[in-house]
């Protein structure tokens, strides 16, 4: 790129319940950090502008676009992808329902999807329709037509509610019961140290 | 990777975010919440040398009610403005308005000064800022000055912000009691930016309108006030005959409006006179 290389910045922050950081080029987006540094890459890059939804991940338990935002941006915040969803094997009820009600063909627009109807179901275990279709309205899908993915949606937040737990509420009993055992929480595959 | 290389800068207050700008004028843009510019970077359309990020200013992101007015820190996400506690009571027109800015998605990341600063012209929130007569406090390296919303938008992304000056709030006067409001727009898809759209606020008194205003957005370079158009609803007998003049007034007002692949400008003036004439009825309605 130009002449002269910035120099890069130290970032640190938690991904999926464990912490990572890096030593990284101001422009670097967090999509990029999630795929390429940490190799994480359900998190998918679609229109990479902030308009397809594809990168949708949670930031402290928001969902945002990872393509329109720099990874020095989520320093010192908490970012949960679709990795971290299912549990030793077991999908996530969010997961399930999009298998159960076929809310999804290629996939490809599946992880953000889920991410962005988590933080929905986080907030409102039983949305209206409006709320509903304003959340999924952000998110584009190519195949689907969305009625089989708002079906999805419903179902989860169905048996959600049978469970009394929230999306996001389930994750976090989780990821806590994943980080127990170990008790190293630095590093993992993270960085680029 | 997509944006161009730039260097970063983490400053830890208005006057150190607000000297770095006077440093490097034109080549450092703030970065708020990055919705407008992180896409204008990764599709090379902009390239700072310098990103200036406020996000660790404290204080920056607060939302409070003083002075008869709600405050909204330069910080301050959309989200949080639309979950701020009581806001379909003490403010419902903002409330009802940022629910057409793209999508949560966005919303949860975007801060309503960033969209002022960026003043895309089809944007809901500079013209929200117009219709309830927002001031807009500005800080640059000689002090603190403050604008008028209505002054404010200049031209096509475009304001009277300097080189070495940061937006760091946006006052929204309370509306008054008694007040009748709307925005209505057209989109192709919620959330997707308007075509055409109006915002309107206006009180009835003895059976007629009274402090009209009428601003619609997605037809010219800015938020566009239509003097004519609230000069004849002033006094007014509110009903059908007075929203058709008013709407009428709006549509001519309408000097130069887009003309592209989503809509013709013959469309677009046409729409607004018509997002015009539903928001007065509704305004009314509630009023």
């Amino acid at each position: 790129m130009g002449e002269n290389k910035p120099a890069k910045v130290a970032v640190a922050l938690t991904v999926n319940g464990r912490s990572v950081s890096a030593e990284l080029e101001p422009r670097v987006t967090l999509a990029d950090f999630l795929r390429v540094d940490l190799a994480l890459t359900g998190t998918h890059l679609g229109c990479e502008h902030g308009v397809c939804g594809a990168c949708t991940v949670l930031l402290d338990g928001r969902a945002v676009r990872s393509c329109i935002m720099l990874a020095v941006q989520a320093a010192g915040h908490e970012v949960t992808t679709i990795e971290a969803l299912a549990n030793e094997g077991e999908l996530h009820p969010l997961q399930q329902a999009f298998v159960d009600k076929h809310g999804l063909q290629c996939g490809f627009c599946t992880p953000g999807f889920i991410m962005a109807a988590a933080e929905l179901l986080e907030r409102d275990p039983d949305p209206s329709e409006q709320a509903l279709l304003e959340t999924l309205g952000g998110q584009v899908c190519r195949c689907t037509g969305y009625e089989a993915i708002i079906e999805s949606v419903r179902d989860a937040a169905e048996k959600l509610r049978q469970q009394g737990v929230g999306p996001l509420e389930l994750l976090a009993a989780a990821l806590e019961k994943k980080a127990a055992p170990s008790g190293d929480d630095t590093g993992g595959n993270g960085g680029g140290e | 990777m997509k944006p161009p290389a730039f260097e970063y800068a983490s400053p830890a207050s208005v006057a150190e975010a607000v000297g770095l700008l006077a440093e490097r004028g034109f080549d450092a843009k703030i970065l708020a919440g990055g919705q407008s510019l992180m896409a204008l970077l990764n599709m090379r359309l902009a390239r700072p040398e310098l990103l200036v990020d406020i996000a660790r200013v404290p204080g920056l992101d607060s939302i409070d009610i003083s002075g008869g007015c709600l405050g909204v820190g330069a910080m301050a996400r959309q989200r949080s403005l639309e979950f701020f506690p009581g806001l379909a009571d003490s403010h419902p027109l903002l409330l009802a308005g940022l629910r057409h800015v793209a999508h949560p998605q966005n919303r949860n990341q975007g801060t309503v000064c960033g969209s002022l600063a960026h003043a895309d012209p089809a944007a809901e929130l500079p013209a929200l800022a117009v219709a309830t007569e927002a001031e807009l406090v500005i800080e640059g390296p000689n002090g603190r000055r403050s604008e008028r919303a209505e002054d404010f938008f200049v031209t096509y992304l475009t304001t009277t912000l300097e080189a070495d000056e940061l937006l760091v709030e946006a006052r929204f006067p309370l509306p008054a009691e008694g007040s009748g409001w709307s925005v209505q727009e057209v989109t192709r898809r919620h959330g997707d930016f308007a075509l055409a759209g109006a915002v309107v606020t206006l009180r009835i008194a003895d059976a007629r309108v009274a402090d009209p205003h009428v601003v619609v957005f997605g037809v010219g370079a800015v938020p566009l006030r239509c003097a004519a158009a609230e000069q004849s609803l002033d006094g007014a007998e509110p009903g059908p005959a007075a929203w058709k003049e008013a709407a009428a007034l709006v549509a001519e007002a309408v000097e130069d409006p887009l003309d592209d692949v989503h809509a013709s400008a013959a469309q677009r003036r046409s729409v607004a006179g018509v997002m015009a004439s539903r928001a007065m009825e509704e305004a009314a309605a509630r009023a």
